[in-house]
């Protein structure tokens, strides 16, 4: 038995949650912005305190969750457990959400995209950046944003952008994104064109 | 430290969870609307809950609210433009008592507008979310009732048959007859029901800096409109789509630009024409 204390979840359950999701509605209502969530709780592990704040809000028994290997640690396991009871995968098309650091090879392979009938039923992945500025200058436009918007994600493999226009190609199916870094996030859903 | 403090919930009925709901199904929804967020136009199934309420009254709509609403939000409810009426008390005083939300009547205070039927005729901003009641959230159900069927010409944005309709009310008509539940292309991609909103509201819903989110309570469906997101009213080159105009002005605060109702006022029968939308017209006057 392990005797490491397991890192606090949200300390008002409904009331923190509710907070979270707010922020986590206006970075998928405005993709691009850059959102802080004040009070996202430290969490376990590297995982930064937004991605630990959006599977707190949004993961539970009924989603499963699959880790790449970087952040595919015990203490990981048994805070996301406890706190949210979501079952960890191994399989990534069975993932509602995952946990991806960098975005690097073939970032969004094997997830679910959804089908034709039900694009709704395609995974989230969180991708863990050094920065959300700073990097490589793109242009994103799309349902959200006033005319165009310009976004430097620091830290993303170079096949990153090319697998995303493949991604946008596929709307209305396709993989939804939340770049975190520190307690900040941004939201890239598959409505989105990213010029780079 | 982990913030440990017990909150002062006193005013708050504590019958029941927080937003009434409990914190599972508020994950649910609030997944459900993400999704709709990241497909706009496209109607999300969700596992819709029984509400303390009849379906019609705006249980769909009450639910999303409940997902999205929080102490430091400030909720206004209208039904067909009007704070004052039953079903716009009822749910604001269900959210005052349920989940200790400050309410207001005036469009631009509000953080949430849960709406049956109209949009407010004051322009929203960026930050505000308008919540639709939606009874029909499905555009084709009066063309083709089977879901299977409607469910596949959304996937292959098969609208054709909208497209009929339209032209077979001209041909009937002269003009398209639909005067309220006009639908709406969304982004290029989905129509979608506006609800039963006028037809003079759908400019509104074009490019709006304000989040639309419609839900369907007995038809358990979620949709959305991001803002600054493309909404065309369904037309013809030759028939462009038109909003409805009045030869009169309001009866009371004078405007000629907002939606008008048609009152009868006495046993002669004589008419008055008054703005839809309550808060708009008291604060003209």
């Amino acid at each position: 038995m392990s005797t490491t204390l397991l890192a606090p979840g949200l300390a008002d359950l409904s009331h923190d949650a509710q907070r979270l999701f707010r922020g986590v509605l206006d970075a998928f209502s405005h993709p691009g912005r850059i959102v802080e969530l004040r009070d996202a709780p430290a969490g376990p592990g590297t995982l930064s305190p937004a991605a630990v704040a959006f599977l707190l809000t949004f993961a539970d028994r009924e989603t499963p969750l699959w880790l790449e290997a970087g952040v595919d640690k015990q203490e990981v396991r048994d805070f996301l457990r406890f706190h949210a009871g979501t079952p960890i995968v191994q399989a990534r098309e069975a993932a509602t959400f995952a946990v991806i650091i960098g975005g690097g090879g073939e970032p969004f392979a094997g997830f679910a995209i959804g089908t034709d009938t039900y694009p709704d039923r395609a995974a989230t992945l969180v991708i863990e950046v050094p920065a959300l500025d700073g990097g490589r200058d793109t242009t994103w436009r799309g349902p959200g944003i006033d005319g165009a918007v310009r976004v430097a994600i620091d830290g993303l493999g170079e096949g990153f952008w090319p697998a995303w226009a493949a991604n946008h190609a596929l709307f209305p199916c396709g993989v939804d994104l939340v770049f975190a870094s520190g307690s900040r996030l941004i939201a890239l859903p598959r409505s989105v064109a990213v010029e780079a | 430290m982990p913030d440990t403090t017990i909150r002062d919930t006193s005013s708050q009925d504590a019958a029941y969870n927080y937003a009434y709901l409990d914190e599972q199904t508020k994950r649910m929804i609030r997944r459900a609307i993400l999704k709709a967020v990241a497909v706009p136009g496209y109607q999300v199934p969700f596992g819709g809950r029984e509400m303390p309420l009849p379906y019609g009254w705006g249980t769909g709509g009450i639910q999303v609210t409940a997902a999205l609403i929080g102490r430091d939000d400030t909720l206004k409810v209208i039904d067909q433009g009007a704070d004052d009426t039953t079903n716009a008390v009822s749910i604001r005083r269900f959210f005052a008592r349920v989940a200790q939300v400050a309410t207001t009547t005036h469009t631009g205070e509000a953080t949430i507008i849960q709406t049956r039927h109209r949009v407010p005729e004051t322009p929203l901003t960026d930050g505000q979310i308008l919540v639709f009641q939606v009874p029909i959230p499905e555009p084709l159900r009066m063309l083709e009732p089977r879901e299977t069927e409607t469910r596949t010409l959304h996937a292959l944005s098969e609208y054709g048959v909208m497209q009929v309709s339209l032209y077979e009310s001209i041909a009937r008509h002269g003009r398209i007859a639909k005067t309220y539940n006009y639908p709406v292309m969304v982004n290029g991609r989905y129509i979608m029901s506006p609800s039963p909103i006028p037809k003079f509201d759908n400019p509104k819903l074009d490019r709006s800096p304000a989040l639309q989110l419609y839900g369907a309570g007995r038809e358990k469906r979620i949709y959305a409109v991001p803002p600054h997101t493309p909404v065309k009213s369904l037309d013809f080159d030759d028939h462009p789509f038109e909003i409805e105009t009045w030869t009169e002005c309001c009866a009371l605060c004078g405007s000629t630009e907002s939606f008008l109702d048609e009152m009868i006022v006495d046993d002669t029968g004589k008419r008055l024409f008054v703005c839809s939308d309550t808060d708009y017209c008291e604060s003209r006057r």
